[in-house]
């Protein structure tokens, strides 16, 4: 305790020498201000997920219309298909979810949810975004290098990866590995600052219990990221030294073995996925919370039990690989834990779900999407149960069931729930609000052609159609016209989906300088972000509050208002 | 559910149809339950002037009991999940019944090649007879099969069969199947493997004891002409609405069509 209020004490004074007028470029280009650093990361990762759109645009029109000029894109040949469904998959997880959800919320809300003016290492924390601009830069050339981009999958799996007399993208495939890499050390000292800042800088008063769930949450999501990045680190230098000085450590021809990869990338692999989901879970939490004006139900249950997730997740990872020529008595131990973890995170699909008994629910367009979220990821979640029983997974391994299934968590941790927390902290953001109306036109015409466009991919699924095939007229049972019916569907979907995208980007922009301006507390919540002016100057809080109570005390009887403050020391 | 889409043509295909039936019906309660309170619980909880919403932590007892007694239930439901799995996968991968066949399957980018052992029922011998993109099995007989790559990993994947193996380079992997129904199908390659992934496709004929052994005769004599081949060229016609790349102008036809 003695400890926190020193190491706040002497941030306080650190930000009271740094008040000064900054340049331009000190402001937007080289800021160590955490905010400004979480919108870098937030607006590249919006570029990012541009491109990716983009790509998953082509691919799909491929798709739907073999062998046509697909507008704005061109032709597909079966080398731009791959490289095209290789990259879109990494640019979503490693480009858009990770920069996005933990990058840039983190960044943004930590210092202000804790009730601190800074991250406790603002210059990492700038370093971090610009290695992590570096490794896009680095992405974005490995397209247009000789060969084209890498294409071997999202998961390049060896010896395909690091032979590139079979992958024939030599310097893409390279190109792409040092990408992810420079992209994880990026996040790594991101992950770093996280913990420290969330560990040491809290506001006084602001016990472990006291912490917004959003908080803990990212704070597990990059304890994780960070216990899990290892093994992957380990397998990139040995998949790039394969590439590039003709190592064989993955090679059986030179002794190695391709199935070690797979264990090193999904004993990394399958954490991300919780990596990406407990960010959006916290989100989610605190608009939810706010909107229903309820207390979170069960804190320290949603806590532990996300705990427990994460623990079981680092003992799942050979569920990807139960008919990869792994022993097949493996497999039994892989469906016993990957099963398991369907317990804990259902418990905390309940205790949201709670959270809404008694409330008072107002359906903003936060909620919305929050609640959108909710029911789309419960769809990804159930699904999920196919996957991992192994006796099914024999027929769906590699399937458009599991395209369809991870969609599913996905889209929901990754758009949905994003965008939930975007329009919920625009206002602090840009001290200004989004249209309503245009807002909710947004989440119909995000939410309905999503389920148009990957329910009918779980019904190909169970057709039997495998994944990444740019053409299926060499495959006569999944030719038929009514299969193709529905792959026409799905393309159809993704181009409404996109196309209402547009009035987003329009809001998005509109708003930020033309919007209704926000007060400081325009929801009425709780957490510390509220009590300081929208946008926050730098140096965030005027003087340092103090914390008394938890984040979720809404509709506290006794209370004239519905919502108390946690700096507030009466009643309110 | 899944032999709506693809007939079953194997013996443990059944199972696997089965457990998909059993998680169906087992998730499918859960997601309906879950779905539907939440859709109860916001009409029934929505904004009202003047309704204070109510004030509950969810740590007390009698309030912790709403997440334990699913959970419990959730606990039981995995128990027979798990059971259900492993009981499949047991009988499909973990175990194999005598032979009556052998064959061996190597792929390559970006083809298949397929070794039958011919009348003496064993490989390696001088009487093995080899295909390209050709399968050909007899029904009702139990054929263990061994797996090879000769460059990166492919994927075996009979969707009639309900069979998936992954082929390992550097590495012999066994496994069975047993056909149960005569007709042709699909042989795909399931894992990712280079610019040629989407071409990589091969047939699987299984035949009655007397169309088998004409066709593995015609192969001898050279008489034979590929199922594969046949079922690629000839009807049905390759994927409806395939537009020729020097045909741009059908594109807004096809989408306003799609809508």
């Amino acid at each position: 305790m003695s400890e926190t209020t020193a190491a706040t004490a002497t941030v306080q004074e650190h930000a009271h020498e740094e008040h000064h007028e900054m340049s331009f470029w000190e402001k937007y280009i080289f800021p160590t201000d955490h905010k400004m650093i979480g919108l870098q990361y937030m607006f590249t990762g919006m570029f990012m997920a541009a491109v990716g759109g983009y790509f998953a645009y082509a691919f799909r029109m491929q798709l739907a219309f073999p062998g046509m000029d697909v507008p704005l894109f061109g032709q597909v040949t079966p080398q731009i298909y791959n490289m095209l469904i290789t990259n879109h998959g990494t640019i979503m997880i490693f480009w858009v979810a990770m920069p996005v959800l933990i990058a840039g919320f983190g960044n943004f809300l930590i210092p202000l949810m804790i009730g601190c003016d800074d991250m406790v290492f603002p210059r990492i924390n700038r370093l971090s975004y610009q290695i992590f601009f570096v490794s896009t830069v680095v992405l974005l050339l490995s397209f247009f290098v000789k060969g084209g981009g890498f294409g071997g999958a999202w998961t390049a799996y060896p010896p395909l990866s690091s032979v590139p007399e079979y992958n024939l993208t030599n310097w893409g495939s390279s190109l792409w590995i040092v990408a992810v890499a420079l992209e994880i050390i990026a996040f790594l000292l991101g992950g770093i600052n996280f913990v420290t800042t969330t560990m040491n800088s809290r506001a006084p008063g602001m016990k472990m219990m006291d912490i917004p769930i959003v908080i803990w949450m990212i704070n597990i999501a990059v304890i994780m990221f960070m216990a899990s990045v290892g093994p992957l680190i380990a397998g990139a230098v040995m998949l790039f030294m394969d590439q590039r000085i003709g190592t064989t450590f993955f090679l059986p021809a030179g002794g190695g073995d391709p199935v070690l990869w797979q264990h090193l990338f999904w004993f990394f692999g399958h954490p991300e996925v919780y990596v990406v989901l407990f960010p959006t879970l916290g989100l989610v939490a605190d608009v939810i919370t706010t909107f229903s004006r309820k207390k979170l139900w069960g804190y320290r249950t949603i806590l532990y039990t996300t705990i427990a997730t994460g623990g079981l997740a680092f003992v799942v990872w050979a569920h990807h690989q139960f008919i990869a020529g792994i022993d097949p008595r493996m497999a039994n131990v892989f469906v016993v834990t990957t099963l398991l973890i369907s317990i804990p995170i259902a418990e905390v699909m309940f205790c949201y779900i709670a959270t809404l008994y008694g409330g008072s629910i107002r359906f903003t367009v936060p909620m919305l999407w929050a609640l959108g979220f909710l029911m789309t990821f419960l769809l990804g979640g159930v699904t999920g149960i196919y996957l991992g029983a192994s006796g099914l997974n024999i027929y769906f391994h590699d399937s458009y069931f599991v395209v369809a299934h991870f969609h599913y968590t996905f889209f929901p941790i990754t758009i949905i729930g994003m965008f939930g927390a975007l329009y919920y902290w625009f206002p602090k953001m840009f001290g200004r609000h989004l249209n309503e109306f245009w807002g909710k036109v947004h989440f119909w015409g995000t939410l309905i052609p999503f389920n148009g466009i990957f329910l009918p991919l779980f019904l190909l699924g169970m057709a039997g159609q495998h994944r990444r095939i740019y053409n299926y007229e060499h495959f006569p049972d999944l030719a038929s016209p009514d299969l193709q019916g529905l792959r026409v569907f799905a393309t159809a979907s993704l181009v409404i989906m996109l196309l209402f995208q547009i009035p987003f980007l329009i809001n998005f922009f509109g708003s930020m300088f033309r919007g209704r301006k926000a007060e400081p507390n325009p929801w009425k919540a709780n957490t510390l972000e509220w009590i300081v002016p929208s946008p926050p100057p730098h140096g965030n809080f005027k003087e340092l509050p103090s914390v008394y109570r938890g984040p979720y005390e809404y509709s506290v009887p006794g209370n004239r208002e519905d919502y108390w403050p946690q700096n507030m020391p009466d009643r309110n | 559910m899944i032999e709506y889409f693809v007939e079953n043509a194997s013996s443990y295909g059944g199972e696997i149809d089965w457990l998909f039936d059993l998680i169906t019906y087992m998730v499918g309660f859960w997601f309906l339950l879950t779905f539907g309170a939440m859709v109860y619980l916001l009409l029934k909880f929505r904004y009202r002037e003047g309704v204070p919403a109510k004030y509950i932590t969810g740590e007390r007892h009698n309030e912790k009991r709403w997440i334990h007694w699913p959970h419990n239930i959730i606990i039981v439901f995995d128990v027979v999940l798990i059971a259900g799995a492993i009981w499949v996968w047991v009988l499909v991968k973990q175990t194999m019944p005598p032979k009556d066949d052998a064959i061996r399957v190597i792929a390559q980018q970006w083809s298949w090649s397929f070794i039958h052992s011919g009348p003496d029922g064993k490989l390696d011998t001088e009487d093995d007879i080899k295909t390209v993109n050709d399968l050909h099995v007899e029904v009702n007989k139990v054929y263990h099969f061994e797996l090879q790559s000769r460059d990166v990993i492919h994927n075996f994947a009979v969707p009639a069969f309900r069979l998936r193996q992954d082929m390992i380079p550097g590495r012999s992997i066994a496994g069975w199947f047993e056909p149960t129904l005569p007709g042709t199908y699909d042989i795909q390659c399931a894992e990712m493997c280079g610019h040629g992934h989407g071409i990589m496709s091969a047939a699987v004929t299984v035949h009655t004891p007397e169309s088998y052994q004409q066709t593995m005769a015609a192969i001898r004599d050279g008489t034979y002409e590929s199922d594969y081949l046949r079922r690629l060229n000839g009807p049905p016609t390759p994927i409806p609405g395939t537009v020729k790349a020097s045909d741009p102008d059908s594109y807004a036809t096809l989408l306003a069509k799609s809508f």
